[in-house]
Parts: C-alpha cells; structure tokens; sequence
C-alpha cells in the first residue's frame, strides 16, 4: 500500500510531464505555423548588396554609380553608413514598418558606435522615409528629417527627377551627420573578426582556457598526447568559431608559443612536466584576429545600427 | 602526481559545475531578465516622450479660435490618468498593474488619433507651421512607441517559452522566476468588430 501511496505521485508526475510535452510541442507548431503566416504576409527584404540598392531600374548607371562613391568617400571619411534603397512598393505595410524590418535586418552603422541612416523610396506608393539609427537620431531628428524630404527632395521627386532629388536628399543627410561629433574611423582599421566574437575575448580564451585545458589533459593522458589533443581542440574551436583559414594558421604559432611558455611555467609539482611542442605541436589557438574590411571593395553593414523608429516619412 | 591529480579533479569539477549552469539556462533567465527590463524601460521612456508632447499639441491646438472643445477636453484628461500610474521596472511581474497602464496609454493613444482627425476640419490648424512640426514628432513617437512595444513583446516571449519549457522550467521554479506580462491590444473588440462604412450620411 505505501509502495502504491509513493508510486502514485510519480505517476502523476510523468503524466503531467507528458502534458508539459505536448503543450511544448503545441506551442512549437503553433510559432512554426505563425512564422509562416508572418513570412507570407509581408515583402521579402532585398539582400545589402551595395550602398545604393535600385529595385525599379529608374536611376541610370551614371547617377547611381556617383551616389555610390559618394556615400563611401561618406564612409571612409567620416565611418557613418548611408544606404539609399528604391523599390516599386513597400505593400502590404506602411513605409515606416518597412523600413523598421530593413534596419532590424541590415542593421547598418559601425559596431561600436551605431551610427546608420536608411533612405527609402517606393516609387509607386509615392512614398518616402528617412530612418535614423539611434546613435543619429541627434544629427537628423524627425523634424529635421521631415524637412530634408519636404524641401530638397519631394519638389524634384514630383518633377519626375528621382536621381537628383534623392542626390539632394543624401546630400542633406550626409552634411548632418557631418555636424555631429561622432568617433571618427581609425586610420588603422578596427580589427574584426568574423562571427561574433571580438579580439579580445578570444585573448582571454587563450589566457585562461588553453593553459587549464591542456594540464588536464596532459594530466589525464601524459605529455604528448595532452598537448596534441589541446592543440586539435583549441584548433578547431578556433576555426569553428572564426571560421578563417588564416587565423588557424596564425593559432599553429600562438599555440606554439603557448606551449612553450608553459613549459616554463610550475604548473605542478614535478620538475619537467610541460608541454613539449613536437612537430605537430602547432595547431594551437589562433587569436586576436584583426581582418581586413569585410571582402574587398564590396559593402557590408558594420552590424551596429540600432534603429529604434526615429525618422520620418513623407510623401509625393 | 596525487596533488596534481586532485589538481585536474579539481578544474574538471569547477567546468563541469560552470557548463551544467549554463545548461539548465540559469544564465539565459539572468539575460532575459535584464534585457526585459531594459526593454520595458524603453517603452515607458517612448510613451514618457508622448506624454511631453502632449502639452504643446494641446497649447498650439486651442490658440484655434472655436476648436471642438470636447476632443481636446478628452485628450488632456487621458493625459493625466496615465501619468498618474506610477510605473516601475518592476511592473514588468505584475500582470494586473500592466493591464491597467496600457489601458491608460490607450486611452490616451485614442484620444489622439481622434484629436487628428478632428483638426483636419480646421484649414487654419493645417496650415499651421508649428502644428504641423508637432504632428511629425507625434508620428515618430508613435513609430518609436510602436518599435520598444514590439521588442519588449519579443523579449518577453523568448524569457516565457524559457520559463515554460523543460527542463528551464525547472529552474525558474527553483529560482522562482514568474511567467511575465506581454502586451495585450489594447481595444480587441473593437478593432475584431467589422468596421461600419456608411457612404449615404452627409
């Protein structure tokens, strides 16, 4: 009877631990079934694939390609992205949730300063918006903003001159975030790596994890052998995480050098007990990775722009 | 060889005890929890901005000689029936008290839109400068409301699915660690009522 009175609970327990199961379960084809629905429901975004994006094929080659320099002579001056996009029409949604979803994906702006404007136009919705990020909400407040496109760009938009209006209208922008005090880009290039870990936290992975990782190993299946498997781990952790040929290249020499450091380090209470680096001894961990800018001469987005709703729309 | 043996036992315990943390999403509620904080504090620092506005619409809008005295009225009064809720961060665990502030804050969002509607009777108040300087900053209020309200949504969802489902849920009960309140719509009848088009009238 007491064995029946304990079991009981348990039963209960796996019973409800089932229902918890199916609940999850449901929730889960509920969320797939709404991301469906969500997806269907609104415009794909384009892909980022330059600074100046024509989907309707209105601006000419000319026009597009002196917006283009321009906008990056912008950014390798002064670090801040500008963006201009044209599509037909931004249907179903309003132009400002349009925009919002684009700068929730592109999220342009340099990484530690944020700092990224996104100057949309739907030609046939006759619509058009300037959404600031937050670190440029100060430069072009929505005012501000709605000024640029009453004044400089709806009068040629309205002419029929979209290259020239949306000329004046970057023209406007770019001299705002001129006035504004922002960090200017480091003549030596900000290092980045791909993926989202930063020089320094992979520093500290090599500080601390590497020097444990590898005195239990070594402690657990002796020299050598320790030492290779903490080189292969670290080495493919690295390339797991970075995804970059040549920082493992740059992981076999940190490596090497880690391990020779420790084998001057009393790590224990033997005399000797060290990694000795043999031939395969590299392979360790690869570092501070500072890259070049993402793939020459193309664009990416810094990653940094946090678009919070600032801006403002307009019309023609 | 003992030491260093008791050494590496040492180390692999303290990782081991570091990666089950991590496991059962101790960290992932310690995240959560802030980022709804904050995420919450971004709404209320929007509507904060809305409400500040307000006073100026209000001042620009009764320099209109003869304007509807009842929308206006209306407005002023929503106002300060949703400034008078005393928000916290806190608030973010309190289902009732959030249901009563977004009850205010839409009261006050459909005075609003009804104040908007009304001035564009009024070619005067249209053509004003100032007026209309205030109704752009009212529009990317709005658009900013509209964003903080969507991220905090979705923050809460991610900390909700986390704390119901296993084994999280298991460490929120040990943590004690409550479902917390989203955001309802604030007019579900009305806005699920099918709108009545009356073309005959005027």
């Amino acid at each position: 009877m007491s064995f029946l009175a304990r079991l009981h609970p348990l039963h209960h327990r796996l019973a409800h631990l089932a229902q918890v199961g199916r609940a999850v379960a449901l929730v889960w084809l509920l969320g797939t079934a709404c991301a469906l629905v969500a997806a269907q429901g609104v415009q794909a975004l384009p892909a980022l694939s330059a600074r100046v994006i024509d989907q309707t094929g209105t601006l000419d080659a000319a026009s597009k390609a002196a917006l283009e320099t321009k906008l990056a002579a912008f950014e390798q001056e002064r670090g801040s992205q500008v963006v201009v996009l044209m599509v037909a029409t931004t249907a179903p949604e309003d132009i400002a949730d349009y925009t919002q979803r684009l700068g929730d994906a592109w999220k342009i702006g340099r990484p530690n300063v944020g700092d990224g404007v996104l100057f949309v136009i739907a030609k046939d919705d006759r619509r058009l918006r300037i959404a600031t990020a937050k670190a440029l909400e100060g430069a072009i407040p929505d005012l501000l903003a709605r000024r640029i496109l009453d004044q400089a760009v709806t009068p040629a938009l309205r002419q029929g001159d979209y290259a020239g209006g949306i000329a004046a209208g970057v023209d406007q922008i770019l001299a705002r975030i001129r006035g504004e005090e922002l960090p200017l880009p480091d003549a030596s290039q900000m290092p980045r790596v791909s993926g989202n870990l930063n020089g320094s936290d992979l520093l500290i992975f090599v500080a601390f994890a590497v020097p444990v990782v590898a005195a239990v190993l070594r402690g657990i299946f002796g020299n050598k052998l320790g030492t290779l498997l903490t080189g292969i781990g670290a080495g493919g952790l690295a390339y797991l995480l970075t995804a970059v040929f040549w920082i493992a290249i740059g992981a076999g020499l940190l490596g090497m050098v880690a391990a020779l450091l420790m084998q001057h380090l009393p790590m224990s209470s033997g005399t000797g007990r060290g990694g000795r680096s043999g031939p395969w001894g590299g392979g360790g961990f690869g570092g501070a990775g500072s890259g070049g800018f993402g793939g020459g001469g193309g664009f990416s987005s810094g990653g940094g722009g946090n678009f919070g709703g600032g801006g403002a729309s307009g019309g023609w | 060889m003992h030491t260093l043996f008791t050494r590496c036992l040492t180390w692999a315990s303290a990782l081991l005890l570091a990666a089950s943390l991590t496991g059962c999403g101790y960290n992932d509620f310690q995240r959560l929890d802030e980022q709804s904080k904050s995420a919450w504090s971004e709404v209320l620092n929007q509507y904060q901005r809305r409400a500040d506005l307000i006073p100026n619409i209000v001042a620009t809008v009764k320099g209109e000689a003869n304007f509807e005295q009842e929308t206006l009225t209306k407005v002023i009064e929503a106002r300060s029936k949703a400034t008078s809720i005393q928000v916290t961060p806190e608030m973010v665990n309190d289902p009732a008290a959030m249901a009563k502030f977004q009850a205010a804050q839409g009261e006050v969002s459909s005075a609003l839109s009804r104040l908007m509607v009304v001035v564009e009777q009024y070619p005067n108040l249209k053509a004003n400068q100032a007026f209309s300087d205030l109704r752009v900053q009212l529009e990317g209020t709005e658009n900013r409301i509209t964003v903080a309200r969507n991220r905090y949504i979705q923050t809460i969802q991610e900390y909700n699915v986390l704390q119901r489902s296993f084994p999280t849920n298991l460490t929120a009960m040990v943590f004690s660690y409550p479902v917390k309140a989203n955001f309802q719509v604030e007019n579900e009848a009305v806005i699920s009522a099918p709108p009545a088009v009356d073309f005959n009238k005027k």
